[in-house]
């Protein structure tokens, strides 16, 4: 009974680490139609900037933030300097260049964090407020980790008020709805865009230096990122918050018994439901249409 | 044009007499290279579907060659025949999966299953070897010929690039290579004149993982360890990048790109520890100024500043 408790809720925090990761992942691919591949290496950059600033005696909370924003800005310069100049490109060329830029960038960073931060794992340090346990009965459980549950579920929360109530919301839904209908109406494209991939990156390094607690920090955390971000988006449908939120719940609990029940298999279960929604419904279960 | 390809063959024969065995093997990794990308060409280029997990079907029939050599002990000739017929398998289930989308998705299915691919040969300890990796290969002896001198296995390696090669041509000059054409181009035409497009573009993701796998035995062979690494993120780059780096969607073009990246990968890595930067920093510049590969766009570079 602990374990089935406890694994559930460590499923739980990974499904909220997931949901920072690809609920950008998704906006910018429903608004932009980018695939953005730097996006595990955006979750591992956060990571190494919230332990440097751990390091420099930074709050925990700040250095969540700090992390976030650094990689908010390095998302930003991507988009005006680089995805930018692609846009012009006939539609059949720009979905390759994009993505292989996006990928380009990705082991530019991956190396250059290898570079700066060095080859050995590191736990990102948590303040003593947050590294108790919780005992319910027998069962002890960290704290930290119904932290992350409870940011993911304010920042879900969050982003659904932001898309569904205000005026910028509205826009970048018109624009995933329609792109071409959105930009005739006088919809700011350009700012919209430049917006987006700053908060989907924003998010991504926030959920990293969140994420640097359980998972620690360690080159290579990005190509173990991405590809479970590649599948909750597979799973939950491109371009929708509330298939982000539900794919990421799903991966995250998978995963986590996976690797506690079966740890050799713990990639291989990850395949089961991704093999079933796409034979069942390939546009994932909250998709409105494929890419 | 027959003057041209005598002269080509007769140099690549004469490689491994001119060159000192340190770039024999140099020759003989650029046409393992070439056939590994030749075979991503047909996706990327002929058939317009871009994969990112090309490294599954290479990584794949390497391990399992590997695992039924040393683990198995079956011999050389069921292993490979095995390990190939093993790999096609994959593909025709893989190509069943990735083809429920074209375009962006088909790209990111592709990714998420090569890399759980990787995620297998990195975690499945007892089977892979983890890390580690499978050692204690030997190369086969094909009619009793020792393949151990770098000479005679770049010829060996020769032999079957070319054969390999000559069947991807073959393939893309068919009727049927041409219907794969129509599939990138017009694909809605193509159904209209009654062609099953889904089918003419699995056969071609199957074939395509075919030949990989034959790439895959050649660089098991030739390095006779095979580890997780080959079936990384950035060995499907790599094929990429040598695709889009030569010209996607013709016949030369990924085995010029082979060329120019393993020769780049081999001088870099001489000097310096920072080969994954330099390859994000390559792809970035090709695809902001060169968007049309490496060899046209340095023409066109050349053209405009000598007229200029």
């Amino acid at each position: 009974m602990g374990f089935w408790l406890i694994q559930g809720l460590n499923g739980l925090a990974l499904g909220g680490l997931l949901f920072l990761l690809s609920s950008g992942f998704s906006l910018i691919f429903g608004l932009m139609r980018v695939a953005n591949l730097t996006h595990g290496a955006f979750f591992m950059l956060g990571a190494y900037v919230g332990l440097s600033a751990r390091w420099a005696g930074v709050g925990f909370a700040s250095s969540v933030l700090l992390g976030g924003l650094a990689v908010a800005v390095t998302g930003g310069l991507v988009e005006r300097l680089i995805l930018r100049r692609l846009v012009t490109r006939p539609p059949a060329q720009r979905t390759l260049a994009q993505v292989l830029v996006t990928l380009g960038l990705a082991f530019i960073i991956a190396d250059g964090c290898l570079w700066l931060w060095g080859g050995d794992p590191m736990p990102l340090p948590l303040p003593a407020a947050l590294s108790g346990a919780v005992r319910v009965g027998t069962i002890a459980f960290p704290f930290y980790r119904l932290v992350v549950v409870l940011i993911a579920v304010v920042v879900a929360a969050a982003l659904w008020l932001g898309l569904e109530r205000t005026r910028a919301g509205a826009m970048i839904r018109a624009g995933v709805d329609d792109m071409e209908m959105a930009s005739g109406l006088g919809l700011p494209v350009s700012r919209l865009f430049t917006g987006v991939f700053c908060l989907g990156a924003g998010l991504a390094g926030m959920g990293g230096v969140l994420g640097g607690p359980i998972l620690s920090v360690y080159p290579g955390l990005d190509t173990d990122m991405l590809p479970l971000a590649l599948v909750v988006v597979i799973l939950g449908g491109i371009g929708s918050l509330s298939g982000a939120l539900t794919g990421s719940f799903i991966i995250g609990f998978i995963y986590t018994f996976g690797q506690a029940l079966l740890p050799d298999l713990a990639y291989v279960i990850l395949f089961l439901p991704m093999v079933l929604v796409l034979v069942v419904r390939p546009r994932g279960l909250f998709g409105a249409r494929g890419a | 044009m027959k003057g041209f390809a005598v002269l080509i063959a007769a140099g690549l024969l004469a490689v491994p007499v001119v060159a000192p065995p340190y770039y024999v093997n140099v020759a003989s990794q650029i046409l393992i290279a070439a056939v590994f990308a030749s075979s991503l060409n047909l996706l990327v280029g002929y058939a317009g579907l871009t994969s990112l997990g090309h490294a599954a079907y290479l990584g794949f029939a390497a391990y399992t060659v590997g695992w039924l050599t040393t683990r198995a002990g079956l011999g050389h000739l069921a292993a490979a025949v095995l390990a190939l017929g093993l790999t096609t398998i994959m593909a025709a289930f893989f190509g069943l999966l990735a083809l429920r989308g074209t375009g962006l998705t088909f790209l990111m299915i592709t990714l998420a299953l090569g890399q759980i691919l990787w995620g297998i040969a990195y975690r499945w300890v007892s089977l892979t070897g983890g890390d580690n990796g499978l050692t204690g290969l030997t190369r086969p002896r094909p009619l009793g010929l020792d393949l151990t001198p770098p000479a005679a296995y770049y010829l060996f390696t020769l032999a079957v690039t070319a054969v390999t090669l000559a069947g991807i041509a073959m393939y893309v000059r068919s009727p049927l290579g041409a219907a794969v054409q129509g599939s990138r181009d017009q694909p809605r035409r193509l159904q209209a004149l009654g062609h099953n497009v889904w089918m003419v573009r699995w056969l071609t993701f199957v074939l395509a993982g075919a030949a990989a796998g034959v790439a895959g035995l050649l660089f098991v062979y030739y390095n006779q360890f095979v580890a997780p690494g080959v079936l990384a993120l950035t060995s499907s780059a790599e094929a990429l990048l040598m695709v889009i780096a030569g010209g996607a969607g013709t016949l030369p073009g990924p085995v010029v790109g082979a060329a120019i990246v393993v020769a780049l990968k081999t001088i870099v890595s001489t000097y310096l520890t920072r080969w994954v930067m330099l390859l994000g920093v390559v792809f970035v510049l090709i695809v902001v100024f060169m968007p049309e590969g490496i060899v046209p766009g340095l023409a066109r570079v050349w053209r405009t500043r000598w007229r200029s």
